[in-house]
């Protein structure tokens, strides 16, 4: 953000006398009346929905459609999945980050171009490429076969397709923000006989605290509700394979409203969790760049 | 010729580079490696055939087409949503602002139910458009409405930075010097933020192009009507029709990058621009 005088709304009106004229306060209030219509329609309308359906039938049949097995079991599906992938990916984060802010080298902005890679592929491919690995017609279909290992509509398939959608996660937040914050310290803590390993878990770390939550928390969202690349790979087994989104999508296809729309709401709550996370995260200074 | 790597006092390098880049081909190359070979094994026949089967051809109309449609539409509400947020004040303004990335923390699921049950004949929403005739869900209609929920936030983050940038001073010499408001939108809020807007309408594209989750459940998924590619995908696979699949991915992969180029050119244009416009 180089250049340019940044603005606050507030301090304008105060500096900006006889800027309200009968047109500009009209034309405001239609833009923002514009803007609040549009967000309801798509925004607002469908959040309430998730809740209206969900408590439809009262709150009992609310609360019951958890005591569903298979859905105790997508929740705890989900859960070990995301338990699973956001430390791993968190662990990779640091690292990248570490190799690409505090190093020079050649190649450098074409290994981060790599890391975004997943952002910019569809979910759907970011399923299929492990099924083409894996599958039964696959690289090692056969292979696996023999062996008795199942990774495609198994736990691991799920793990791996996750894992790719939110692979940049973590990482995007870190390496502009280590970027930013230079080396000084980090060569300080050296010269006063710091090792590399207190030297990140002391200073570094530390530093990059906030934007590391921040990342943290989008990856474990996404991780979460991945619906596309887990749906290629589960092959919804009931009970089984079947992760919160795709047990949405089964329960809806059955027509059972009031249990997708349970299960809808929780993935909503953790949604509306995050953002209030994010949003807080922010205020600490950290913003997106 | 230069060193790999500059010296540095900082430990870690090799550690650090070699669990990367093992990590990055194991999890992302490694699979889209098998993608890229797996379509390179079809004879060319074949994969003409995949590529440009009348079902296939029908999915791209739909998914392009409505993924256009949809960040264009982006393209004006993200514009007159940012405009509000940044230049505006009113009631509940911080709550809007935070709300915006909602499509990205929604899961996609949950979002395609939703929107579905909003926009059905009896849904809130779908009942009044139904009395005019209008059929939203399990249209492309629909598809569209999934895709601009999926695509409004790219474009509201990315021209709310650049809105902010636009330096008021200038408008106001503008104005002293006659020029109405729409001439300073024109000529001097719209110059500063199209680079920002063109980056948000990719990105929105992009994004919707590859859209699976919220699209198929309010898209009735009718082949050559509303079928969209990444679903046609799906259904190859489930038909264990491996090849297929793969040169259709590998196709959406290939528009993805040149997706991903565009953007970063338009990038590297747009900071041209600001550092032309700062001098």
């Amino acid at each position: 953000m180089a250049g340019g005088t940044r603005s606050a709304t507030s301090e304008d009106l105060a500096t900006r006398p006889g800027r309200d004229t009968v047109l500009s306060i009209a034309v405001r209030w239609t833009l923002i009346t514009i803007s609040l219509v549009f967000l309801a329609a798509l925004l607002l309308a469908p959040l309430a929905t998730v809740f209206t359906a969900a408590l439809e039938k009262g709150f009992q049949a609310y609360l019951d459609s958890f005591t569903d097995p298979d859905t105790r079991s997508a929740i705890v599906l989900t859960l070990k999945t995301a338990a699973i992938v956001v430390p791993l990916n968190t662990l990779f984060g640091l690292t990248a980050s570490w190799c690409v802010a505090k190093f020079e080298f050649r190649g450098k902005s074409f290994l981060i171009t790599l890391i975004d890679l997943p952002l910019a592929v569809s979910p759907v491919i970011s399923g299929l490429v492990y099924v083409l690995l894996f599958g039964l017609q696959g690289w090692f279909g056969v292979w696996l076969q023999d062996h008795d290992i199942s990774i495609i509509f198994a736990l691991p398939g799920i793990i791996l397709a996750t894992m790719f959608v939110t692979f940049p996660y973590v990482a995007r937040e870190l390496i502009p923000l280590m970027q930013q914050l230079g080396n000084d310290e980090e060569e300080a803590a050296l010269t006063l006989g710091a090792g590399g390993w207190i030297t990140f878990f002391r200073v570094t770390l530390p530093k990059v605290r906030w934007g590391l939550v921040y990342g943290v928390i989008l990856c474990n969202a996404r991780a979460m509700g991945e619906f596309g690349a887990v749906s290629v790979v589960s092959g919804h087994v009931r009970g089984l394979t079947n992760t919160m989104p795709l047990h949405i999508e089964i329960l809806y296809q059955e027509y059972s409203f009031v249990g997708a729309f349970a299960v809808a709401s929780l993935l909503t709550l953790l949604a509306v969790i995050t953002l209030i996370i994010k949003t807080l995260v922010e205020r600490t200074g950290y913003k997106r760049r | 010729m230069k060193p790999f790597r500059q010296p540095s006092v900082l430990p870690g390098f090799g550690l650090t580079f070699g669990f990367t880049t093992f990590f990055l081909s194991a999890v992302v190359l490694l699979p889209l490696a098998a993608l890229v070979l797996q379509t390179a094994s079809m004879d060319w026949d074949h994969f003409v055939r995949v590529i440009f089967h009348p079902r296939a051809i029908g999915s791209y109309r739909l998914s392009f087409g409505a993924s256009a449609l949809a960040a264009t539409i982006n393209l004006v509400f993200g514009f007159i949503i940012a405009w509000t947020l940044v230049r505006y004040e009113f009631p509940g303004r911080k709550i809007i602002d935070a709300l915006i990335d909602m499509p990205f923390a929604l899961p996609t699921a949950v979002s395609g139910i939703a929107l579905t049950t909003v926009f059905a004949q009896n849904g809130w929403i779908g009942q009044y458009l139904e009395a005019w005739g209008i059929k939203v869900a399990y249209t492309w209609i629909g598809v569209t409405v999934a895709l601009t929920l999926i695509g409004m936030p790219f474009m509201v983050r990315t021209v709310q930075p650049a809105l902010q940038e636009v330096q008021r001073e200038l408008e106001d010499a503008a104005e002293t010097l006659g020029a109405n408001k729409l001439y300073v939108l024109r000529r001097i809020i719209f110059p500063t933020v199209l680079p920002a807007m063109l980056t948000g309408f990719t990105l929105a594209f992009a994004r919707a192009v590859g859209e699976y989750g919220s699209v198929i459940f309010i898209a009735g998924n009718l082949p050559m009507k509303t079928e969209i590619t990444p679903l046609l995908i799906v259904i190859r696979l489930e038909e264990f029709d491996y090849k297929g699949a793969a040169a259709l991915g590998f196709v959406m992969l290939v528009i993805s990058f040149v997706v991903l180029l565009t953007i970063n050119l338009l990038q590297a244009w747009g900071r041209r621009r600001l550092v032309a416009s700062s001098r």
